[in-house]
């Protein structure tokens, strides 16, 4: 195969694989930068795919056909949100330990997910699978541009619109966190709560709407993953993706565009596990080195290049302003 | 005796149960929701873990590797870190336990399942003193760290299976030395069968171990210290960078003896896994439900245990989906961190308490 086709075949992979990461890394951004540690993203991903199977079925049984999967990615919109007000309630309201209340998400979220199929399915283990899911955008005509039609035509434009979705919300979280009063606000409860709230700002609702917003992003990376890879939810459809999500976060510092930078390379080495076998240079290693690629790669490239990230000065405390 | 009298008086200890109860009570809800009957589903729990003796055996296996686990998250807790690597701690020390297990002959079983058993702690401990000395070295958060490690792990030790261990054709190793396995044989016959092994009394060993060590030993104090601020720790004169590392390590210890019980007493071979089976997530769970204390952890794998081994016979028995019993887990421990809710609820029951000793 052409070289070029081939690297524009891996760069589509690694965008279909970074998208789901980029919306749950850029939900933890908004509850982390607030103040409030979400170790939860990882069961409100699995709210979002539940939601988004569920939601798609229904509208397809309602006979919405085409449109059923844009039902199924607002349901988990919805249903991610009502996943996050319990992590906002406990540790916003009754200011309790903000990791315990995550690992509590991530409980609750498995447990009440599957229940529900069960309860929906008649007792199957998964929910059915969807007749219709998103479909990738096309553009003929720029992949037959000769040189950079493989990359451009092949490799990005060719993607699921949940992936334009995500790389532009990465340019409006930068611009609304960096350039609008609410992301000052926002940024300075999590920096500094107490001067924050002396400035007239009303630090639990700046955070309950930092978490809610983690919710809805969450659940929408959950809802990427169903509609555009499984087509089902059961409990393997999310296995993992939130803790790496987090990973993304702290890789990158924090930081919207620092956040599609290790979205996107943790993208690429998932994605090139499965373009190692075309060598003959690289097809006698084994398998399973292959699949440890992009784990070892990210310590490597922590311990050498990237070292100390800064978290958010008040993250995991409680707002108490009695202690101010 | 008072003493003891006391603790049961105490507000922690009421809280806790409140906690208990009530994340009971919420599931009762949801299966009343979903159609089931709570008190036929809770009564099929309890008879399967404690009707006969191999349940009870069997529930008690449950019970150890998350005993070790929660430990291994607990003591990391206390030293100001957050270890979400038990899982790959547990399946390095898995390994350790199989090569020594598998691969050494000819030893007495007095002296190889002991070996056997410090290789598996071995392998978990530098497993997370790596996360501990990247951490240390280089600043690198090891919540990110040990992330990573646990799919590095998982994926390692799949290798070492298939390359040195496997049973061709099968997605397991060959079987341990008879001289590795540490399952208590008569005890496992009164039992039914049940696979009991020594290592349900070393995990108690472990927490009383933890417990000595944090608070009746000075390098306790040092890890404490570091754990509850660092700055002020280093100000004192105490290495934080060695203890980080120290910590990390004696926290993989534990994680890497679940393991490696998993394997001399309870399977005695090694699967190849498919993703992460879980130990190290639950371990999180039980560290919290035991307020990271080492007793307190006990308390919580008892409970957890219970929970998960009986809600096979509350599916089998009662028809009811056994996702429930995630739901009751998460929302005790969400009772217990949040205890302001559970205080709000208690109100008025404290209230008419104080009135009595006025």
């Amino acid at each position: 195969m052409d070289s070029l086709l081939i690297f524009g075949n891996l760069l589509n992979t690694t965008l279909v694989f970074a998208t789901a990461l980029i919306f749950a890394a850029l939900g933890g951004l908004f509850s982390e930068r607030s103040g409030v540690v979400n170790i939860g993203i990882e069961g409100l991903m699995v709210f979002g795919a539940f939601a988004a199977a569920v939601g798609t079925h229904y509208a397809e049984k309602a006979g919405m056909e085409g449109a059923s999967p844009w039902v199924g990615l607002l349901t988990a919109i919805v249903v991610g949100v009502l996943g996050s007000l319990i992590h906002a309630v406990a540790t916003i309201t009754f200011k309790a330990d903000q990791t315990i209340s995550g690992v509590v998400i991530n409980f609750l979220a498995t447990g009440i997910t599957l229940y529900l199929v069960k309860l929906l399915f008649d007792g199957a283990g998964e929910t059915p699978l969807l007749l219709h899911r998103l479909a990738k955008l096309n553009f003929p005509d720029f992949a037959s541009i000769p040189v950079i039609g493989p990359i451009l035509g092949t490799g990005i434009l060719n993607s699921y619109p949940t992936t334009f979705i995500a790389l532009i919300l990465v340019f409006v979280t930068y611009y609304v966190l960096n350039k609008t009063k609410f992301g000052l606000r926002l940024r300075s409860v999590g920096e500094h709560p107490s001067a924050a709230d002396t400035m007239g700002i009303n630090v639990n609702r700046m955070r309950y709407i930092g978490v809610m917003l983690s919710g809805a992003l969450a659940g929408l990376g959950g809802a990427t993953i169903t509609l555009t890879t499984t087509g089902l939810f059961s409990h393997t459809t999310i296995s993992g993706q939130g803790f790496i999500a987090i990973a993304a976060l702290i890789f990158g510092k924090w930081n919207p565009l620092g956040i599609m930078g290790a979205a996107l390379f943790f993208g690429f080495s998932q994605a090139i596990r499965n373009y190692v076998q075309l060598f003959a240079w690289s097809s006698n290693i084994p398998q399973d080195f292959i699949l440890m690629l992009p784990y070892v790669l990210t310590v490597i490239v922590l311990v050498v290049a990237i070292g100390k990230s800064r978290a958010p000065a008040a993250l995991g405390e409680a707002y108490d302003p009695s202690k101010r | 005796m008072n003493k003891f009298l006391k603790w049961f008086a105490s507000d922690s200890f009421i809280v806790s149960l409140a906690a208990i109860v009530m994340g009971l009570l919420l599931g009762a809800i949801v299966m009343m929701i979903g159609g089931y009957n709570p008190i036929t589903a809770y009564g099929a729990l309890l008879s399967k873990v404690f009707g006969d003796w191999y349940g009870f055996g069997e529930a008690l296996r449950e019970m150890t590797p998350l005993v070790l686990t929660g430990l291994a998250v607990a003591f990391a807790f206390r030293a100001g870190m957050f270890n979400i690597g038990a899982e790959g701690q547990v399946l390095m020390g898995m390994t350790g336990a199989s090569l020594v297990g598998i691969k050494i002959t000819g030893l007495p079983a007095l002296i190889h399942a002991p070996l056997a058993i410090i290789a598996g702690a071995l392998f978990g401990g530098l497993w997370a003193a790596l996360a501990g000395y990247i951490k240390a070295k280089r600043g690198v958060n090891e919540v990110i760290t040990t992330i990573m490690l646990n799919w590095t792990a998982l994926f390692l030790c799949n290798y070492i299976v298939r390359t040195f261990l496997l049973v061709p054709g099968n997605q397991r190793s060959v079987d341990i030395q008879p001289s590795a396995s540490i399952s208590i044989e008569w005890l496992s016959q009164m039992m039914g069968n049940a696979r009991v092994h020594w290592g349900i009394l070393l995990a108690l060993l472990a927490s009383t171990f933890f417990y000595y060590f944090l608070w009746k030993t000075k390098q306790g104090f040092e890890l404490r210290a570091v754990g509850s601020n660092p700055e002020a720790a280093r100000y004192a004169g105490i290495n934080v960078n060695k203890n980080i590392v120290k910590a990390m390590f004696i926290s993989g210890v534990f994680a890497g003896l679940a393991g490696a019980f998993e394997t001399l007493g309870v399977f005695h071979y090694q699967s190849v896994y498919a993703s992460l089976p879980g130990y190290g997530f639950n371990g999180i769970a039980v560290a919290l439900l035991g307020m990271t204390h080492p007793f307190g952890v006990l308390a919580g794998a008892g409970l957890f245990g219970t929970l998960t081994y009986g809600s096979a016979g509350m599916s089998f028995e009662a028809g009811v989906p056994p996702e429930i019993i995630q739901i009751v887990i998460g929302s005790i421990i969400f009772f217990i961190a949040a205890q302001g809710i559970v205080r709000f609820i208690l109100k008025p029951v404290y209230k008419r308490k104080k009135e009595k000793v006025l």
